[in-house]
């Protein structure tokens, strides 16, 4: 009897806690939104499954599971089945290099964030393959917003991201986080000295996030109301299920790469007691305003959307980088 | 190029101060009434279907058997019998009875009334599965009511 390959170990470690992770945040966060829904609406939100309504994920899941799996007649089956697979996909695989404190990742890669970037750009793929294995024109249509749209944010994002990481000087995320340690004054949103445009740069990356995870205001990938459910049109029960939970599993990469790279990862505001609490705390801090954020703004339109990201942010983003060049390499 | 900044900055304000307001409601208490296990508070002017009032003086109701509530009825849903008692100047009522599938919640039988024997109850939990659940025995609700 050997022990088992450590790395086997690790993998193991990984897929199990990961997609835990994973699996309780699509269902519970799912309840948050509709809980936060409820209370800005003055509501109670649900309450009749469980204590609080705690088990209507389970619920909502058992549907979902009961429900028969139709394919469209005529749809191209195989991307129709795989369309689900790969949106939730990349959102499990971005979580590989995200470090949750100084001793907590899967994997501490040097080019982390190159690969988060990487596995999130397969999301849209998903999407788009989604849409067109089902033969219908509207999901096509949707599905050609989404592109587009993803297209228009990646760019002021990546470029947001280039200025962290001019900033920190590395693409290993465990030493971004690592180098904000101490107090909130070492954050990257606060970190004038480099560039003053720093707390601007944190808000269009956090837009960017809301708009890469299709999330209202920028909602056009299944904006309901006028797309007839967007691009995953034609899937019944959990094929759908699989793409709501690739969103939410999205949020929160979105929301883990925004507390890595702006809010100091696993550090203290107060340079105290730095570790994993403090990265769930600002993780569902940013989760809460981006439900906060769904339920106080309308949905865009779409050329409101495009012209938000190629007059505002991709302008603004390119003169916080040429600007934090000029302050770290020219002065 | 100062509408550009002032369109950003007028932009962010506005966003924040949308934010601001749901944040505020959203700390405030709600307003839902948990309808099957609460009541709703019924207005005091509130006009349900229609019940027999209460004589504290002789511990029955104060009907006369006029019948003036059924000739006043449009669609016919009063029904009611009495009888002359020993001792007793008026006729008592015996049996009341209001069809509320045919009601229409005009009130004319309470304005035709001349004791005001009739009144509007708070009621509003009428929905049925039978036709004979909406055959309201009023002398029966009477006794009954608290």
């Amino acid at each position: 009897m050997t022990m088992p390959d450590p790395e086997l170990l690790r993998l193991g470690a990984y897929l199990l806690g990961f997609i835990g992770f994973i699996a309780f945040n699509a269902a519970y966060l799912v309840w948050l939104e509709r809980k936060e829904a409820g209370h800005i609406q003055r509501r109670i939100g649900p309450k009749e499954v469980g204590p609080y309504g705690l088990f209507q994920p389970v619920a909502d899941g058992l549907k979902l599971m009961s429900k028969q799996l139709l394919v469209p007649e005529g749809a191209d089956r195989f991307l129709f089945r795989v369309a689900p697979v790969l949106v939730m996909t990349p959102a499990v695989m971005s979580f590989v290099t995200i470090p949750y404190s100084d001793s907590l990742a899967a994997r501490n890669l040097d080019l982390g964030l190159l690969a988060v970037f990487a596995f999130a750009s397969v999301n849209v793929l998903g999407l788009l393959l989604g849409a067109w294995g089902s033969r219908n024109k509207y999901a096509v249509i949707s599905a050609a917003r989404v592109v587009s749209q993803n297209v228009a944010y990646e760019i002021p994002m990546l470029v947001v991201v280039v200025t962290v990481v001019m900033i920190t000087g590395t693409l290993n995320l465990h030493e971004v986080a690592a180098a904000q340690a101490g107090g909130f004054w070492h954050w990257n949103v606060l970190r004038l000295s480099a560039s003053p445009l720093m707390p601007v740069a944190f808000l269009i990356f956090f837009t960017c996030m809301l708009a890469e995870t299709n999330r209202a205001p920028f909602d056009m990938a299944e904006a309901e109301s006028e797309l007839i459910a967007g691009a995953f049109t034609e899937y019944p029960g959990m094929g759908f299920g699989v793409f709501f939970m690739g969103e939410y599993a999205n949020i929160v990469v979105g929301a883990s790469l925004a507390t890595v790279l702006f809010l100091g990862g696993w550090g203290c505001p107060f340079g105290l007691f730095p570790g994993l609490h403090w990265f769930l705390i600002k993780l569902y801090a940013i989760i809460f305003t981006v439900i906060w954020i769904r339920w106080t703004f309308p949905r865009t339109t779409f050329y409101g959307l495009l012209n938000l990201s190629w007059q505002v942010l991709i302008p603004l983003s390119f003169a916080n980088l040429i600007l934090t060049s000029a302050l770290l390499k020219v002065w | 190029m100062n509408a550009y900044f002032r369109d950003i900055a007028l932009g962010l304000w506005s966003l924040l101060a949308g934010m601001a307001i749901t944040i505020r409601y959203f700390f405030q208490p709600v307003v839902t009434l948990q309808y099957p296990h609460e009541a709703v508070p019924m207005t005091p002017r509130y006009r349900g279907h229609i019940d027999l009032v209460f004589d504290e003086r002789t511990g029955t109701n104060k009907c006369i058997v006029c019948n003036a509530c059924q000739k006043a009825c449009p669609s016919g849903c009063i029904s009611l019998d009495g009888e002359k008692r020993e001792g007793q100047k008026q006729k008592s009522l015996t049996r009341y009875e209001l069809d509320f599938t045919k009601c229409s919640l005009c009130g004319l039988c309470v304005e035709a009334c001349p004791t005001e024997a009739l009144m509007f109850s708070k009621d509003y939990n009428l929905a049925a599965f039978d036709e004979n659940d909406c055959r309201f025995d009023l002398i029966k609700r009477l006794e009954e009511r608290p």
